[in-house]
């Protein structure tokens, strides 16, 4: 399986300007196929500038990019054939059906009309819009613009997918039916998969690997725990269930664990504990040291969270 | 699925070329619409109304015109009761209504329903767009001209009862080409204004208000920039000459001059100069018909004029839509 960890998107310190605003500021990506990719970060922090020069819609100012191999501004037609976009505000063409703006994007892909047939029905299918398929897209919700928009990208069965904020706008059970979507093309199909988003929990359950950006540069990349060791205090939260109201976790994991570990009460026998990475199997075993019976442990994950809005936060002082 | 396995193409060529396929969409769209009907049904009434008209007034003079050629030609350029208007003069007016009906909305509209974005993100080239669009606009705007030709011609020959020579043929066919391209004309600004006005409501007004300063108050605009340029001296008959030279000159930057100049020459055969005539130059000149290709080498610059209008119009849209950032 050496071709499943070939990059398909690769790019090293691309930089783009608008006049004085740095929009992006040196850049470099690594995308392998098969994988979903994340580059989170709020409005405004380059991610479709980035997007729009993979695609060789605007000119690096510096700084290089290969997507499938090949350098979107000298072979703009080759890349765009193997890439497929969904941008943040997807359009249809109204007054057409859905079928009908499927079957457009087919052939300015130039692919045979028989071929797209089938492959635009099967596409249908699989975003569940084969009901409403040859109504208007006029009449379409906002949920299934989205679908189609994904239908649409796929038409042309690309190696490199790109979504622009794809889950903005949809019902929560959309959202999930998209996400598993999304998924399934890179980890069932190969594809390379690059989604941008502002929402941290979609992109954490969506994506294999991520990178939050910020102000048109990367400030971390990686899994979401390799992100949080890197960019926390390499923390982790639990959430602890004791046997006892009585019992007192937080004196407890102060005396036997020290500086680094704080524990506060949340209501009953709820207790959250905020632990070093490198501390963490030594909770357990000091509680039960102590006398109190732990029924229950769950990981609540990193300070991911806390990490992003400070990031987030900082931004928005900077900008006051 | 063996997506992985599909081999990454260094050149990828196409079979179909981009600007056709947007071409083909757009002008499916334009025959689908309901401007397309409306103005077909609009130009077609006119078109009868006015032919009808001149075959009227063309059967009440019958019996002095009895062997004078150019006879069905003369349906279209004859205006009579109850219509104030030739047919010639009517597609003059009117048709740049179809050039900005087709043009207005080619690029803000894909904007405004954020197509652009999925649009330009397709394996054509961005000028593809522009150009299909173009072309679209210009295949509808000749099937409605030549429709509603057909029906005023067929219409004329049974009013008439006379048929056309093959002369009279090419002089329309000619002429049908002109008027297409004078609507292009239209079309291409139609066009720059929806490149450049973000709202196409915007766009279709200024193309109209422009159509109809051009139109209504082209002549008297000209009249006093030629006062202005080369005053006349009452004392001095040259100095008459020469505004009316600069009048003539200035008058035909626009292009509804240069169609009107094409048609006259190319729908009379009698007509013999397109500028500016002395009492003295008609001084015992034969009255006779001239040859269709004597008559295009009279209007040919006229026709070249209103093909670089065009194409100058439209290069101009071009050049700003290449430029134009994609995100609104």
């Amino acid at each position: 399986m050496t071709s499943a960890t070939m990059p398909l998107v690769e790019t090293s310190g691309l930089v783009k300007t608008y006049g004085e605003t740095v929009a992006v500021g040196g850049i470099d990506l690594t995308i392998h196929a098969g994988e979903v990719y994340g580059l989170l970060g709020p409005n405004g922090a380059g991610k479709t500038t980035t997007v729009l020069m993979l695609l060789g819609l605007s000119e690096p100012d510096d700084g290089e990019v290969r997507v499938c191999g090949l350098e979107p501004t000298r072979s703009p037609l080759a890349v765009k054939r193997q890439v497929g976009y969904l941008p943040d505000t997807v359009g249809f063409y109204e007054h057409l059906t859905g079928r009908q703006n499927l079957r457009y994007t087919a052939q300015l892909n130039d692919l045979d009309d028989d071929e797209a047939e089938g492959r635009i029905e099967q596409l249908l299918a699989r975003v569940g819009l084969t009901e409403a398929a040859d109504r208007p897209v006029g009449e379409y919700s906002r949920g299934m613009r989205q679908r189609l928009g994904l239908a649409d990208t796929l038409v042309k069965d690309p190696l490199v997918v790109i979504l622009d904020e794809p889950m903005v706008g949809i019902d929560p059970e959309g959202v999930i039916e998209m996400q598993s979507l999304i998924v399934g093309l890179a980890h069932d199909e190969g594809r390379a998969v690059l989604l941008t988003s502002h929402l941290l929990h979609q992109v954490q359950q969506t994506c294999d690997r991520m990178a939050i950006f910020v102000d048109g540069s990367i400030i971390a990349e990686g899994t979401a725990e390799e992100l949080a060791l890197r960019l926390g205090d390499g923390g982790v939260a639990y959430e602890v269930v004791t046997g006892s109201e009585d019992d007192r976790v937080d004196l407890v994991v102060a005396a036997a664990l020290g500086d680094g570990t704080e524990a506060r009460g949340t209501g009953g026998r709820r207790w959250r504990v905020d632990i070093a990475a490198g501390d963490a199997p030594r909770l357990v075993p000091a509680l039960v040291d102590a006398g109190i019976d732990v029924l229950e442990v769950k990981n609540l994950g990193s300070d991911l969270d806390e990490i992003y809005h400070r990031y987030f936060s900082e931004r928005e002082e900077v900008d006051a | 699925m063996s997506v992985v396995e599909s081999p990454v193409l260094e050149t990828w060529t196409r079979k179909r070329p981009g600007w056709m396929v947007v071409a083909r969409k757009e002008f499916s769209d334009h025959v689908l619409s309901a401007r397309f009907v409306a103005l077909l049904i609009l130009l077609g009434l006119v078109g009868v109304a006015s032919v009808y008209a001149a075959a009227g007034a063309l059967r009440d003079v019958a019996p002095q015109t009895a062997g004078i050629s150019g006879m069905f030609l003369r349906l279209f350029t004859v205006q009579g009761d109850p219509v104030p208007f030739s047919f010639l003069t009517f597609v003059g007016f009117l048709a740049p209504i179809l050039g900005i009906a087709f043009g207005f909305d080619a690029v803000n509209g894909e904007r405004a329903q954020g197509t652009l974005p999925r649009l330009v993100a397709q394996p054509i080239h961005r000028d593809d767009i522009i150009n299909g669009k173009f072309v679209a606009g210009l295949g509808v705007i000749g099937l409605i001209v030549v429709v509603v030709m057909l029906i005023v011609a067929g219409l004329g020959i049974v009013l008439l009862g006379i048929v056309p020579t093959a002369a009279e043929v090419a002089r329309l066919l000619v002429w049908l080409a002109a008027a297409i391209i004078f609507i292009g004309v239209w079309l291409a600004f139609a066009t720059l204004c929806s490149v450049w006005m973000r709202r196409a409501s915007t766009a279709a007004l200024v193309a109209l208000g422009v159509w109809l300063v051009v139109a209504l108050f082209g002549t008297f605009v000209v009249q006093v920039a030629a006062d202005v340029v080369s005053p006349i001296d009452p004392a001095n008959p040259q100095t008459q000459i020469e505004n009316a030279r600069t009048e003539l000159a200035l008058s035909r930057l626009s292009p509804v001059v240069l169609y009107e100049e094409t048609s006259t020459a190319l729908l009379n055969p009698e007509v013999r100069s397109v500028g500016l005539v002395t009492l003295a130059q008609l001084d015992r000149a034969i009255v006779s018909d001239l040859t269709v290709p004597q008559s295009l080498l009279l209007v040919w610059p006229q026709l070249v004029g209103l093909i670089a209008a065009m194409v100058v119009i439209f290069s101009i849209a071009y050049v700003a839509f290449m430029r134009q950032e994609i995100r609104a």
